[in-house]
C-alpha cells in the first residue's frame, strides 16, 4: 500500500504549491493593487508616522510637518492656511489627502520611485524614510495681493484670482476666497477633525471647492476676447467696422440681443477695436453670429476649452463653450454665446490662459504649479520644464489683440487699472448668473503690453455689499488685478 | 533490511543531528523574539531569558525522552515544531504589545500559551511514555472511536459547551476553554485506521469498472456515507466548517491508502460535492464565506477580517516589514486564526514561504514514516497523521491568504489556543513513535556465528 501513500504524498505537495503560488501573488503581483487601496489603513498609518516633506513657496513652507510628540509623531501644519489652503489642499488621517497634498504624495511621503536611493539608504540605515520637498511657483507677494484683494471686498464676498507666467505657463498667484484652515482637518484630535470637515462641508460657500479652477462661471464680456480672436484670425482687422446699433434682431424669433446701456455703442458702425474697448454686445453678438458655432468653438478650445486637464499637477474643471451633450446652437444662442453668456462657462484659470495666451504671441502655455522636486537632501530631482499647449492665434492676431486690449485700458471700460509708465492690456466682464443672483465680475489682463511678465484673471462670484447695478468687471475685479500685477512687476 | 547487517556498524539513531537541528530552531525561536524587542522598542527585551529558557528547556527536555524512549526516530520532525512553535510564541507575543498598547481588553496570549506549549510537551512525553508499541492502540479501536464521538458531542452538551464566534466547538471548564475537537482528530485517525486494517479487504472488492477505475460496491458504501453524515453534523450542529472538511478528508485519505482503490475518491469526492453544494445552498454562514472569499473588497466592512487579512499581506511585500514593524492588529485574530497573514506581514513573502516549506516537511516526514512502517495499522495512522496537518495547513492558510473560502481552523504550532497546541504535539509524538518502530532494527538475532550455524537441526 505504499503506491496510494506516494500518490498522497503528490497531493499534499499539490497543496503546498498552490499555497507557495498564492503567497507570490498576494504578496507580489497583487500587492501593488491592495496597497494603492484608499481604505487600507497600514499604508495611511506609515506615511503618517514619517517626516512628510514641506510644500515651499519661494523656499518658505507653506505646508510642513513638526514633531507631535504623540503617537503619530508629526503633524502636518499650514503656517498661512487660508492664503494657500485651495493649492496645498489637506492631509488628514480620517479624510485623506487633497490637492498638492495628494498629487505630489509619492515625493512628499517619500515612496517615489525618484526617491528610491534614499529609501534604500534609509532602510540600510534603519531609518524611517523621510519625504522630499516640493516647490510651487508661487509668487508670495502676487499671492498675498490677490488674497487681500479678494477679502477686503465688502461683506462676504466670494471670488477667485489666477496670475499665470505667459511666457511658461508658471502659476504666479491662485486664490479662491473663502478659503479655509487645513490646519483643523490635518489635526490629530479628530474630534475636532471630524467637525471641522462636516463644518466646511455644509458651509453653502463651498470652502473646499477651488474657485479659482474646480468651478466653472459664465465669463461674459472677457470671452469677447476669444469672439476677437476668431474674427482676426479669419479676416477681420482691429479697423474692421462692425455693427455698433442698440439690438441685433434674428429672423425667426422675437428675441432682441442688446447692450448692456441699452443704448447704441455709439454708431451705426464701429471699429472692432472701438467695440473691444466699450464692450459692445450687439456688436459681438453679431460677429458671433457670423462666425457661428464651429468657429467660436475651435477657438476657445485652441484656449484651452474642452482639456479636462488644463493645469498640470492639480484637478481641474473643463471649462465650456456649450454644454455637454447640448443641440447646436440656433442664431440667439450663437450670438449670446460670442459675448460669453448662454452656455458658455469657464474657470478663471481658463480666463486667465486666455490672456496669457494672447500675451505669449498667441502659443498658450500649460500652466503648472509645481516648479521642482527635491530629495530629502534639498538635491533638485525634477524641475519643470514649461510646455505649450496650443496655438491659439498667429502671432500678428496676438500682436493686434494685444493693441486692441492696451486701448481697452486707455479709452475703454478697464481704466482703472492704468498703472503709470505700464501698458497694461486687459478687458473687463460682467457676466448674468441668473435673474435672482447679482452678475459676475471678471477682469483679465496681462502687463506689460509690450513684453508680457503676468497675465491676470480675477472672478468676483458674490458681491455682498455691493448694489447689483454697481457690479462691473473694471471696477470690483479690475483693481485686485492691478494690484496683483503691481505685485508681479515690482520684483 | 540488509542495511543493518553490515557488520560492525550499528543503525544510525540521528539524535546528534536532531539537537543540532534543535539549536538552530531555537535560534529561529529566540531570534524572532528579540527581534519582536528590538523592532517595538529598540531593546533586547529582558525577559528573553525567561521565554528564551522557557522554550530552550522544553526543546531539550524534549529531545531528552527521544533519545530515551524512540532512540530511532525521526529527527527532523522535532525541530521543526520547535522552530514553528517559537515563532508562534514571539509572534503572540507582538501582538500582545500592540493590543495591550491600545488597551485592548483581550490577551495578553504570550505567556498562556508559552503554559500550553509546556503542556502540550506533557502531553508529547505522555504519549511516548504511554505508547510504547503503536501496534497496541489498534485493540483499542473502538474505544478511540468513542472516544472520538463523544469529544465531538461535548460542546453541544447543555451548560458545558459554549458558542465563540458562531462556531460551537468550544468546552468551558471553569477558567479553561477547550476546543475537544483536535483532540477528536487524533482519536479518529486511529479509529479509522484500526477499522480500516480489519475492513480493508472487503472495501477493496471492486464493483463496478467505470472509465478506468474500478468503483465500490453499492453494499460497502455504508462506513463512507456513515463519515460523510457525521461531517454534515459537525458543519450543522457546530457550524465549524473547516473541522467538518478535515474529518471527511481524513477517512476518504485512509480510505483510499487501505484499499488502493481510486474509486474512493470518486465516490467521496462526488459526496463532498454534493455536501458543498447543499451546505452553500442551506447555511447563510458558508454562504458568506464564499462570497467572501469570490469578491470580500465588495463589502470591506462586512468581510473586514479577510480584506485586512490581504492588505497584511500586501503590505508586508517581499520581505516583510520587519517584526514589530506592521500592523497585525488591524486584522481581526491577528494571534489565532490569522496568524499567518500577521507572520507575513512582518517576515514578507520569504518569511511565509519559510513557513509553508517547514509544514511540507513536517507532512513529508510524516509520510515518509508511514513508508517506511512495516505493519498497516502503522502505515495508516502515520498517513492518517501526516495528512491531518497538510489538510488542516491547506484549509487554514489557503483560507486566509484568500486562495479557498475562509474556514476556521487552527495553524498548526504557530496560532493561539491550547487544545490545538496540545493535540499537534501528540501526534507529533505519535508520529515519532512509528518512526522510531519502523526504523529500528529487528530485536538483535541471537549469535549465528558458529560452526554449525547452518545446520537445520542443531546436531549435539
Amino acid at each position: 500500500m505504499n503506491r496510494p501513500i506516494r500518490v498522497m504524498a503528490i497531493g499534499c505537495l499539490l497543496m503546498f504549491l498552490a499555497l507557495l503560488l498564492n503567497a507570490n501573488y498576494v504578496q507580489f503581483i497583487h500587492a501593488d493593487e491592495l496597497n494603492a487601496r484608499t481604505d487600507n489603513r497600514r499604508v495611511l498609518n506609515d506615511e503618517y508616522s514619517r517626516e512628510r516633506g514641506a510644500i515651499l513657496v519661494a523656499n518658505t513652507p507653506v505646508a510642513k510637518s513638526v514633531p507631535s510628540g504623540d503617537s503619530f509623531e508629526y503633524l502636518r501644519t499650514y503656517p498661512s492656511p487660508e492664503l494657500y489652503a485651495n493649492i496645498t489642499g489637506y492631509y488628514s488621517y480620517l479624510y485623506g489627502a487633497r490637492d498638492i497634498e495628494q498629487v505630489e504624495n509619492g515625493i512628499l511621503s517619500g515612496s517615489d520611485p525618484q526617491l528610491f536611493v534614499d529609501r534604500v539608504i534609509d532602510l540600510v540605515g534603519s531609518e524611517p524614510p523621510t519625504g522630499g520637498d516640493v516647490q510651487l511657483t508661487i509668487d508670495p507677494r502676487a499671492q498675498r495681493a490677490a488674497y487681500e484683494g479678494l477679502t477686503a471686498l465688502a461683506g462676504n464676498s466670494t471670488g477667485a484670482a489666477v496670475a499665470l507666467d505667459p511666457e511658461t505657463g508658471a502659476v504666479l498667484a491662485m486664490v479662491s476666497v473663502p478659503g479655509y484652515d487645513p490646519n483643523r482637518l490635518a489635526s490629530h484630535d479628530f474630534d475636532d477633525v471630524k467637525q471641522a470637515w462636516e463644518e466646511l462641508n455644509s458651509n453653502p460657500a463651498q470652502p473646499l471647492r477651488d474657485r479659482s479652477r474646480e468651478e466653472i462661471y459664465p465669463p461674459g464680456s472677457t470671452f469677447k476676447l476669444v469672439t476677437a480672436a476668431a474674427a482676426l484670425s479669419r479676416g477681420y482687422a482691429p479697423d474692421t467696422l462692425v455693427n455698433g446699433s442698440a439690438a441685433l434682431s434674428f429672423r425667426g424669433f422675437s428675441y432682441q440681443l442688446r447692450n448692456s446701456g441699452g443704448g447704441s455703442c455709439g454708431a451705426d458702425k464701429i471699429t472692432l477695436t472701438q467695440a473691444l474697448a466699450i464692450s459692445c454686445n450687439v456688436a459681438f453678438g453679431d460677429i458671433g453670429r457670423q462666425l457661428g458655432e464651429g468657429t467660436l468653438r475651435d477657438q476657445a478650445e485652441a484656449f484651452g476649452f474642452g482639456d479636462s486637464n488644463v493645469i498640470r499637477d492639480l484637478p481641474s474643471a473643463i471649462s465650456q463653450f456649450t454644454a455637454p451633450g447640448a443641440d447646436d446652437l440656433n442664431e440667439p444662442e450663437t450670438a449670446q454665446s460670442g459675448i460669453g453668456q448662454f452656455d458658455v462657462a469657464a474657470s478663471p484659470l481658463q480666463m486667465a490662459m486666455v490672456a496669457a495666451g494672447i500675451a505669449n504671441d498667441g502659443t498658450v502655455m500649460r500652466p503648472y504649479i509645481v516648479s521642482e522636486v527635491r530629495s530629502p537632501e534639498v538635491e533638485v530631482l525634477e524641475e519643470t520644464t514649461p510646455e505649450a499647449l496650443h496655438e491659439a492665434v498667429p502671432p500678428d492676431v496676438a500682436a493686434e489683440l494685444t493693441q486692441m486690449m492696451v486701448a481697452v485700458v486707455t479709452d475703454g471700460t478697464a481704466s482703472s487699472v492704468a498703472i503709470p509708465g505700464v501698458a497694461v492690456a486687459a478687458k473687463t466682464g460682467t457676466a448674468q448668473s441668473s435673474a435672482q443672483r447679482k452678475p459676475y465680475a471678471w477682469f483679465v489682463s496681462f502687463a506689460p503690453a509690450e513684453r508680457p511678465a503676468v497675465a491676470v484673471a480675477v472672478f468676483v462670484q458674490d458681491a455682498t455689499g455691493v448694489a447689483r447695478d454697481d457690479v462691473s468687471g473694471g471696477g470690483l475685479a479690475g483693481p485686485i488685478a492691478k494690484a496683483i500685477t503691481e505685485a508681479v512687476l515690482s520684483r | 533490511m540488509s542495511a543493518i547487517s553490515v557488520p560492525g556498524l550499528a543503525p544510525r539513531k540521528r539524535r546528534g543531528a536532531e539537537l543540532f537541528l534543535l539549536l538552530l530552531a531555537l535560534i529561529v525561536g529566540l531570534g524572532a523574539y528579540v527581534g519582536v524587542g528590538l523592532g517595538v522598542t529598540g531593546d533586547v527585551p529582558t525577559d528573553v531569558y525567561r521565554l528564551g529558557g522557557g522554550l530552550a528547556l522544553l526543546a531539550v527536555l524534549a529531545h531528552g525522552v527521544v533519545r530515551w524512549l524512540a532512540p530511532y526516530a525521526d529527527p527532523v520532525l522535532l525541530p521543526l515544531i520547535i522552530a514553528l512553535n517559537g515563532l508562534g510564541l514571539a509572534m503572540i507575543h507582538r501582538i500582545d504589545l500592540d493590543l495591550a498598547d491600545r488597551g485592548s481588553e483581550t490577551g495578553p496570549f504570550a505567556g498562556p500559551q508559552l503554559i500550553w506549549t509546556a503542556t502540550g510537551v506533557a502531553a508529547f512525553i505522555a504519549v511516548l511514555v504511554v505508547v510504547r508499541d503503536h501496534r497496541r492502540l489498534q485493540a483499542l479501536t473502538y474505544t478511540f472511536g468513542l472516544a472520538a464521538i463523544v469529544l465531538l458531542v461535548l460542546p453541544l452538551v447543555p451548560g458545558l459547551g459554549v458558542s465563540i464566534n458562531g462556531a460551537r466547538i468550544w468546552v468551558s471548564l471553569g477558567p479553561l476553554n477547550f476546543q475537544p475537537g483536535e483532540v477528536a482528530k487524533v482519536c479518529l485517525v486511529v479509529f479509522f485506521a484500526g477499522y480500516l486494517v480489519v475492513k480493508r479487504d472487503a472495501l477493496a472488492l471492486a464493483g463496478r469498472r467505470f472509465v478506468g477505475i474500478d468503483l465500490p460496491r453499492g453494499r460497502d458504501l455504508g462506513p463512507i456515507l456513515v463519515a460523510w453524515l457525521l461531517s454534515l453534523g459537525v458543519l450543522v450542529f457546530q457550524r465549524d466548517l473547516g473541522s467538518s472538511l478535515l474529518f471527511f478528508g481524513l477517512f476518504l485519505v485512509l480510505l483510499y491508502v487501505a484499499t488502493e482503490r481510486a474509486g474512493w475518491l470518486v465516490v467521496g469526492g462526488l459526496l463532498f460535492g454534493a455536501g458543498a453544494y447543499f451546505s452553500y445552498l442551506t447555511f447563510g454562514h458558508v454562504q458568506q464565506r464564499v462570497e467572501g472569499w469570490l469578491d470580500p473588497f465588495s463589502d470591506t466592512d462586512r468581510y473586514y477580517q479577510i480584506v485586512q487579512g490581504q492588505y497584511g499581506m500586501a503590505y508586508g511585500g517581499l520581505l516583510g516589514r520587519g517584526l514589530g514593524q506592521g500592523d497585525p492588529v488591524l486584522t481581526p485574530f491577528s494571534y489565532s486564526d490569522f496568524i499567518a497573514a500577521s507572520l507575513a506581514e512582518e517576515l514578507g513573502l520569504a518569511g511565509l514561504m519559510a513557513i509553508i516549506v517547514v509544514y511540507a516537511l513536517i507532512v513529508e516526514r510524516g509520510l515518509r514514516t508511514a513508508l517506511v512502517c512495516r505493519d498497516v495499522f502503522g502505515k495508516l495512522v502515520a498517513t492518517g497523521l501526516a495528512v491531518s496537518v497538510a489538510i488542516q495547513v491547506f484549509v487554514v492558510i489557503g483560507g486566509v491568504t484568500k486562495l479557498i473560502p475562509l474556514t476556521g481552523l487552527t495553524t498548526p504550532f504557530l496560532s493561539y489556543g491550547g487544545s490545538s497546541l496540545v493535540a499537534n504535539w501528540a501526534i507529533i509524538a505519535l508520529l515519532l513513535r512509528i518512526s522510531d518502530q519502523a526504523r529500528r532494527p529487528a530485536p538483535a538475532a541471537r549469535p549465528m556465528h558458529q560452526d554449525d550455524a547452518t545446520a537445520v537441526v542443531r546436531m549435539r
